[in-house]
């Protein structure tokens, strides 16, 4: 597939099709966790508790592989030829961001480890996972939009979604960007459907013991 | 005085402390080289090889993990 040439970026542009569509996964997998979680809370069936906690995990795991991406990505492109360190690059309101939402995540199963109780575990859980839900969007996509930031999106850029934005993306990285968001986010509905399955037979073992 | 000066524990500490000093010359000492390292080379094609690669791992390494859960779960049941 033939890519926009752009200056700096060179071949890198195609790391939209694995650093962007980890974060659509994640969003996705939240999104899924976080309506799990409000049927948890309508139904207080146990079912949909071990489906918000899988989804999470899975999401939360996508997340930290954005990371990981994103840090390579930024070191080959920010950190230029005037002798910047990449510590210094990292310093990123979109960064801080992204790992503010991943730490309120991971507090999420520090909570669920917490509890002996399953029903109380279940409850309070699917709570505090509407609020970290809930605390996504300013920590990842509103302050990130207000102050400058090198990661796409910010004032003083294109502005708007970046990779979502009509007049931003090319139609050739389009045609390939779509699909790799689907197929990543099937993979990570099927790893979370393996984990699902996992903890209804180890509950199974555990009722029929 | 004299003596906890020199334990094992303060000497480790001192270890440490300048092996990572080491390091982060190490590294400054790279920055300040060529850009014409291998993973700027080619159009920077091999940074989107690392970031494959990466998610490549991290997924390996989650499955496998859920592959040794289940391994337990099966050797339990018998």
């Amino acid at each position: 597939m033939n890519v926009p040439h752009l200056p700096i970026l060179n071949e890198t542009i195609r790391n939209l099709y694995f650093h962007v569509c980890m974060w659509f996964g994640m969003m996705i997998l939240f999104i899924i966790s976080f309506i799990y979680s409000i049927r948890y809370l309508s139904s207080s069936n146990h079912k949909h508790d071990i489906f918000a906690k899988a989804f999470a995990s899975v999401g939360c795991y996508f997340g930290i592989l954005g990371y990981a991406t994103g840090t390579i990505w930024a070191s080959y492109t920010w950190v230029t030829d005037q002798g910047q360190s990449l510590g210094s690059i990292l310093k990123e309101p979109k960064l801080i961001g992204a790992a503010i939402a991943l730490l309120i995540y991971g507090a999420y199963f520090v909570l669920r480890g917490s509890f002996t109780d399953i029903d109380k575990r279940a409850r309070v859980s699917a709570v505090y996972n509407i609020f970290a839900f809930a605390m996504l969007f300013p920590s990842i996509w509103i302050i990130p939009r207000l102050v400058g930031s090198l990661h796409p999106g910010a004032p003083g850029g294109e502005g708007g979604n970046p990779a979502l934005n009509f007049k931003d993306i090319d139609s050739r990285l389009r045609m390939v960007f779509y699909p790799s968001i689907i197929g990543w986010t099937l993979l990570g509905v099927w790893i979370t459907t393996l984990k699902i399955r996992l903890q209804l037979i180890k509950d199974k073992i555990l009722f029929d013991a | 005085m004299l003596r906890s000066l020199f334990t094992f524990n303060t000497l480790l500490r001192a270890g440490i402390l300048f092996f990572t000093f080491f390091l982060s010359s190490i590294s400054f000492a790279q920055d300040k080289v060529e850009m014409a390292d291998i993973m700027r080379s080619n159009g920077k094609i091999y940074v989107v090889v690392a970031v494959c690669l990466t998610i490549l791992i991290g997924l390996f390494i989650y499955l496998f993990i859920i592959d040794r859960k289940v391994t337990r779960i099966e050797r339990n049941r018998e």
